[in-house]
């Protein structure tokens, strides 16, 4: 057939160089709240320490950090919706099966412990005596916590999310994936707390910097690498651009927070690039996925690869 | 309750939680005796209310469906094609008049076997559907009947069952925001009668009834092919140890499955479940560990 001539890089059949597959429907707001939703988690649980160790500044940034970035991934998984309006019915069961559902109540457990902590840091000065004031200060610490023991959950569900689907460049890349993820949320979060916070109390940030960061990029090259026809999704294309640009923000933000523990400027600087860095990962895994399902190469030769490896 | 992800799984059904119920039902589309008509896919728009999905011209064959997805949840798959491996005939004098016929004058010889295949796509109605497996909200059901339906009053546009589905089948409609496929009309099945596109079908291609039944009807009709000397008849989708638990909608196809659009070997992705939280959980302990000793290190 014709499109065997014009497509000679791998050997497949297919109906008229059609997709096999439907690309998935999400647009943009999902590799953006897998994001957002990796910030929150990573920032949650620097937050849970610096509050321990004694580190004010460290401590309120990444709560509010925290806060804001699950604020923004709620309205990111509604808004993607096809029918915002019925949220709610994400709560009318408790599914193992579907990672979404798995997703949906670990965010209702996680939600509000987060909000709480963050909340006890914006109560005005004048308000703190009063017994709400009280209260809500006194609670913090335990919601604090309770966050930070969800975070894992909220860092790493996301990349079953993706796995867990017919979409070949997520779901072959079902053993690196949790790792780039959460590298990925610890980088960010480490991002987060280096953009803000004074050098003196930084040092958990920059060390969760490089820890994340060395993940994430190692990771990553498995991914690149050892994938067979599924790791092409990954290093052409969009998908390698995006990705090689994390790459170079990743290990530069990292190499900065170490380079700069004494500048408060390369250390924001760093914090900034993890932060960029992470956020086009998350898009470049996305696109691998979306470019997987629209070149039937993917799934038909894909799959008459894993046919033979099992004769 | 135990629920099996994969593998072999006689009683869908049952293992949904109907304790009594009517046999499992499905489709064998046998595309050897498929004539292309598509009366299959305006019987289905038409009994099913299913919208228009516009008026291209895909520019490839007899096809302008092009695939299945919101708006069409029959496809006749249309392929044009030189028969693989075999020998063109030599030409036969029959010693009719001989006037300028198409390809008479010195055609014999470049003359190739060139064939039709056609085929009538629909939802598989897997034993393991993936699109079932992963909606969050319980708007994917299965039937009594075995199927796998969508309740529109529940589906809240997540979009998760598009990549959930190994063939390509479910789809979200863009103006309506709700996912929707085949239902093996399930109204109809309520009623007792057979799906439209089965009701419509004028060769029989499309055959309905219960599956044990189809599927020793299609075991017989493979083999009577394979004895007609068409070596290349194959079943597609009735293995019900294959990678979604056998189809409750299975084929008899010409050719290798991707020739017509179909996955050679779809796999539930529910399947790796296991695997994948294994590695999540994994990843998300080192994630914790992390955590905990940068507040160990000296300096800050």
């Amino acid at each position: 057939m014709k499109e065997q001539v014009a497509v000679p890089r791998a050997e497949f059949r297919s109906y008229y160089g059609r997709p096999v597959l439907k690309p998935p429907v999400w647009e943009w707001k999902i590799p953006a709240y897998l994001f957002t939703g990796g910030l929150s988690a990573g920032a949650a649980v620097l937050g849970a320490g610096a509050d321990l160790t004694g580190r004010p500044v460290l401590r309120t940034v990444s709560r509010l950090g925290s806060l804001g970035a699950l604020g923004a991934s709620m309205y990111l998984l509604v808004a993607d919706l096809g029918r915002p309006e019925r949220f709610l019915h994400m709560l009318r069961v408790a599914k193992p099966s579907s990672p979404m559902s798995v997703g949906t109540w670990i965010l209702v457990a996680y939600g509000p412990g987060a909000g709480l902590a963050a909340v006890a840091e914006l109560v005005p000065a004048r308000w703190r005596g009063t017994p709400l004031g009280r209260l809500v200060r006194a609670a913090a610490r335990p919601a604090g916590l309770w966050a930070a023991t969800m975070a894992p959950g909220v860092a790493s569900y996301t990349s079953v999310l993706l796995s867990q689907t017919a979409v070949p460049a997520w779901q072959d890349a079902h053993r690196q994936l949790p790792f780039v993820f959460t590298g990925s949320a610890a980088a960010s979060g480490a991002g987060w707390g280096l953009v803000w916070t004074p050098v003196g109390q930084a040092g958990p940030a920059r060390r969760l910097a490089v820890l994340g960061a060395a993940a994430e990029v190692a990771a990553s090259k498995v991914v690149d690498q050892r994938l067979g026809v599924t790791s092409q999704a990954y290093t052409t294309g969009k998908a390698h651009r995006l990705r090689t640009w994390s790459e170079y923000l990743t290990v530069g933000g990292a190499v900065g927070a170490v380079a700069g523990r004494r500048s408060r400027v390369l250390s924001a600087l760093s914090g900034l690039a993890l932060l960029a860095g992470s956020a086009l990962q998350r898009f470049g895994v996305f696109e691998a996925g979306v470019e997987s399902t629209k070149d039937p190469r993917y799934v038909v030769a894909g799959q008459r690869e894993r046919l033979s490896r099992e004769r | 309750m135990a629920n099996s992800f994969h593998g072999r799984l006689d009683d869908p059904a049952g293992e949904a939680g109907y304790a009594q119920h009517p046999p499992r039902v499905g489709f064998f589309t046998d595309t050897s005796v498929c004539i292309g008509c598509k009366a299959c896919e305006v019987a289905c728009k038409e009994w099913n209310g299913v919208p228009d999905d516009g008026f291209d011209l895909l520019g490839m064959s007899f096809d302008n469906t092009g695939e299945l997805g919101a708006n069409s949840w029959r496809h006749v798959a249309f392929v044009e094609q030189e028969r693989p491996g075999a020998v063109s005939p030599e030409p036969v004098e029959l010693g009719l008049p001989s006037f300028d016929l198409p390809g008479a004058s010195g055609g014999e010889q470049t003359r190739t076997d060139f064939r039709w295949l056609m085929s009538s796509d629909v939802c598989k109605h897997c034993t393991h559907a993936g699109c079932l497996d992963v909606c969050p909200t319980g708007a994917l059901f299965r039937t009594e009947f075995g199927s796998v339906v969508v309740q529109p009053d529940i589906c809240n546009g997540c979009g998760y069952c598009v990549s959930g589905c190994p063939y390509g089948v479910i789809d979200r409609r863009e103006d309506d925001g709700r996912a929707w496929k085949c239902t093996l009309c399930y109204d109809r099945l309520r009623d007792g009668l057979e799906p439209a596109c089965a009701k419509a079908c004028p060769t029989d291609s499309i055959q309905f009834g219960p599956l044990d039944e189809l599927r020793e009807r299609a075991a017989r009709r493979v083999d009577a092919l394979h004895e007609a000397g068409v070596a290349e008849a194959r079943l597609y989708g009735e293995d019900p140890d294959d990678g979604v638990g056998g189809d409750g909608a299975f084929f008899l196809l010409l050719d290798e499955p991707e020739v017509y659009g179909l996955p050679p070997d779809p796999v539930v992705p529910t399947r790796f479940a296991g695997s994948m939280w294994k590695y999540a959980g994994v990843a998300a302990s080192a994630f914790v560990a992390a955590a905990v000793s940068v507040f160990f290190g000296r300096g800050g």
